[in-house]
């Protein structure tokens, strides 16, 4: 990692109206770093992803991609990074090279290096055989590659991904995440926005947004050993969804889950364990076992977004994922 | 400029890739012209007459014999009684009635002037008023033959479109019609559609400029518009032998701020809408159908109540409906019709400048 960093967002904010969309947020992205920005739905990251590429001026604050002020750089900015917006964004009415040769062009490309980057591009989505085939008509499945290798034409130093793979099943994300492990051991900087727990396993640094603020940004295993030994519990018992009932409501218990047979449970602190395990055998469970376990990302996510986003703690019921899908 | 030129490419490919778009956008102006040129004439021939002779004298069918002598008459009853007349009128199978009063003849013998009664249908005014200017014309000439001497005698002659027909003066406004509905209609559903689908934000990213962006949607659609028009002027000139005076480079030099216009037109439309459908409903509703009633492309603008005369002036078609019968009909050019084309101008760059802010402040 070089020591100047790709991306610095600075106290950026965002507001429309009185509504802050995005509040104060600062961070530094490295160069080749595959950045993950976790949030459900409407906690900032598609606002944030458009203002580090200048379609959206931040309303205050500072932030900078590759050394360039994105409110007063942005046109020099276009040509040294790639984003893909979070909707689909290629002309499903023009074939597979025919988009190609159109976004090549917008970027300036012309002659044989427009030609060996279409190449590049039709091999990095396994689409050469398919390059006369209309948009429209292609699996849904190759969608997202495309407009991954379609911002890539260029050859950007930074891409911005926004969910790039919504809607896309396992066996495609997989593989459209290899495409981006291959990007970033290359040198690009990888900026990509998910709500797919397992997504962010893949991310070397992982930022957490929640309702506008920076929740907490540190690398994956990080987030997961905030918790203190003893404070995260795999219990066995006899009838788990009715004892996730019972522990939903006892006292110090932040989260609990069920993880298939056996239910998972967040305390606000070690010493907490003996009280739960009594509060079950009271409500009439005999064969109860609690084992400490390692939190799981989600877990951790939960659990932070509990402790330090309390401004919309009433909307997340114990136990229920925030985020809209949560992957396997 | 090969970035622009991409864009272009771009547009046609995708118009190309519309099947039914093509032969719709080649066809549509001939037949708009087809119906303009044959259905919507407001001349009207074969007024059906209806009579009341309760003179019965040589002298009152001579009067008959000069109504039913023109083609703009068509005898369709006579009557014994006036009481019938009025049913006659109301269930619309006369336009007219002429009632020539018991004791015309004696008065004509006397040489002194007889009294007729004409009365007209009017529901339907357009026939019912030409159907009586005819029937004054027909009376005047009655008079003439009887030799009873009238202070003005009205020769008229009619200028430019000499048989009134109104093919000559619609025709030329169709090709108005056809530049407005597509230049307009074509560049507000390009812009928002590509907001719609989601393309315009990954162009905004690129290298290119808001301009080029809006360039590479304007010359497309001028470039159809121009298609068009080589269709349409064609059928025009040489089906509806519509007569063309003045000269083309006349109309092509004062088309271009009409047409900058209605670009930005279309341009302001689509900063209005959020889907196709909204830009469609806007731009047929708001800009094209009051531009059409305001232009005296079809109701004349004297006839209009002062407010609505006042208002025709912010209208661009009123100009260029001008201008086009200016140089078919009267083979007038430059140095007539460069105040409308001067406004047109002005128009133009009011318009562009509000839609251009417009379009640039929904980036941001």
């Amino acid at each position: 990692m070089s020591a100047t960093p790709a991306v610095v967002a600075s106290e950026l904010t965002r507001r429309f109206g009185s509504f802050v969309a995005v509040d104060r947020v600062s961070f530094q992205v490295a160069a080749g770093e595959i950045f993950g920005f976790l949030g459900s739905n409407g906690a900032g990251k598609t606002t944030t992803i458009r203002m580090l590429c200048g379609l959206l001026a931040p309303s205050r604050g500072f932030a900078s991609v590759l050394g360039l002020d994105v409110a007063r750089d942005a046109r020099a900015l276009r040509h040294r990074i790639g984003y893909m917006s979070q909707r689909f964004s290629l002309y499903s009415d023009l074939t597979v090279a025919e988009n190609l040769a159109f976004w090549g062009a917008a970027y300036g490309l012309s002659g044989a290096r427009l030609e060996q980057r279409i190449a590049w591009a039709l091999a990095a989505a396994e689409l050469e055989d398919r390059h006369r085939t209309l948009v429209g008509a292609l699996p849904a499945g190759f969608h997202q590659r495309l407009a991954l290798v379609a911002a890539l034409l260029h050859e950007p130093s930074v891409v911005f991904l926004d969910e790039p793979t919504s809607g896309v099943d396992p066996d495609m994300r997989r593989r459209f995440w290899d495409l981006i492990d291959t990007l970033a051991a290359a040198g690009t900087t990888v900026f990509v926005t998910t709500h797919y727990l397992d997504e962010a396993e893949r991310c070397h640094r992982v930022a957490l947004m929640h309702a506008g603020r920076l929740l907490a940004l540190d690398t994956v295993a990080a987030l997961k050993g905030k918790f203190a030994a003893g404070t995260v519990l795999e219990i066995h018992c006899e009838q788990p969804a009715r004892a996730l009932g019972v522990l939903e409501r006892v006292e110090g218990v932040m989260d609990a889950a069920l993880f298939g047979e056996t239910l998972h449970l967040v305390l606000d602190h070690p010493g907490r364990g003996e009280q739960v395990l009594a509060h079950l055998q009271g409500a009439g469970f005999t064969s109860v076992r609690a084992t400490p376990t390692a939190a799981t990302l989600e877990e951790a996510v939960i659990h932070t977004i509990k402790s330090l986003g309390p401004r919309e703690a009433g909307a997340l019921a114990p136990g229920a994922a925030p985020w809209g899908e949560v992957g396997p | 400029m090969s970035a622009l030129l991409a864009l272009v490419k771009k547009e046609l490919l995708q118009l190309k890739r519309d099947p039914k778009l093509v032969p719709l956008l080649v066809l549509a102006p001939v037949f708009q012209l087809v119906i303009l040129g044959y259905a919507a004439t407001t001349d009207i021939t074969q007024v059906e007459l209806a009579v009341c002779d309760l003179d019965r004298t040589p002298a009152s069918r001579r009067l008959l014999d000069t109504f039913t002598a023109s083609r703009s008459f068509r005898l369709v009853r006579s009557l014994d009684s006036l009481d019938e007349a009025e049913a006659l009128l109301a269930r619309g199978r006369a336009r007219l009635v002429l009632t020539i009063p018991a004791g015309f003849g004696a008065r004509v013998a006397q040489g002194s002037a007889g009294t007729v009664q004409v009365l007209a249908d009017g529901a339907d005014a357009a026939s019912g008023g030409i159907g009586l200017a005819y029937a004054v014309a027909a009376l005047q000439h009655f008079s003439a033959g009887q030799g009873t001497r009238t202070a003005v005698e009205l020769r008229p002659r009619v200028l430019y479109n000499p048989e009134l027909l109104s093919r000559h003066y619609m025709v030329p406004g169709v090709l108005a019609l056809i530049l407005m509905v597509m230049t307009m209609m074509l560049t507000a559903m390009a812009l928002v559609k590509e907001r719609e689908v989601g393309t315009m934000e990954q162009l905004l990213v690129t290298p290119f400029a808001p301009a080029q962006i809006l360039a590479g949607k304007l010359i497309p659609t001028t470039l159809v518009a121009g298609v068009q028009i080589l269709t349409a002027l064609p059928v025009a000139l040489l089906w509806f032998r519509v007569p063309m005076h003045g000269s083309f480079l006349a109309l092509a030099v004062l088309t271009v701020p009409f047409l900058l216009c209605t670009l930005g037109l279309g341009l302001l439309v689509s900063t209005l809408s959020r889907t196709q459908q909204q830009a469609m409903m806007l731009s047929a509703l708001v800009f094209m159908l009051p531009q059409i009633y305001l232009s005296g492309f079809i109701f004349p603008i004297q006839n209009m109540p002062a407010v609505f005369q006042a208002v025709t002036y912010l209208v661009p078609l009123r100009y260029y409906v001008t201008i086009l019968r200016g140089v078919f009909l009267k083979g007038v050019g430059l140095s007539v019709l460069w105040r409308q084309g001067a406004t047109l101008l002005l128009m133009a760059v009011a318009i562009l400048t509000v839609a251009l802010l417009r379009f640039r402040r929904r980036l941001g």
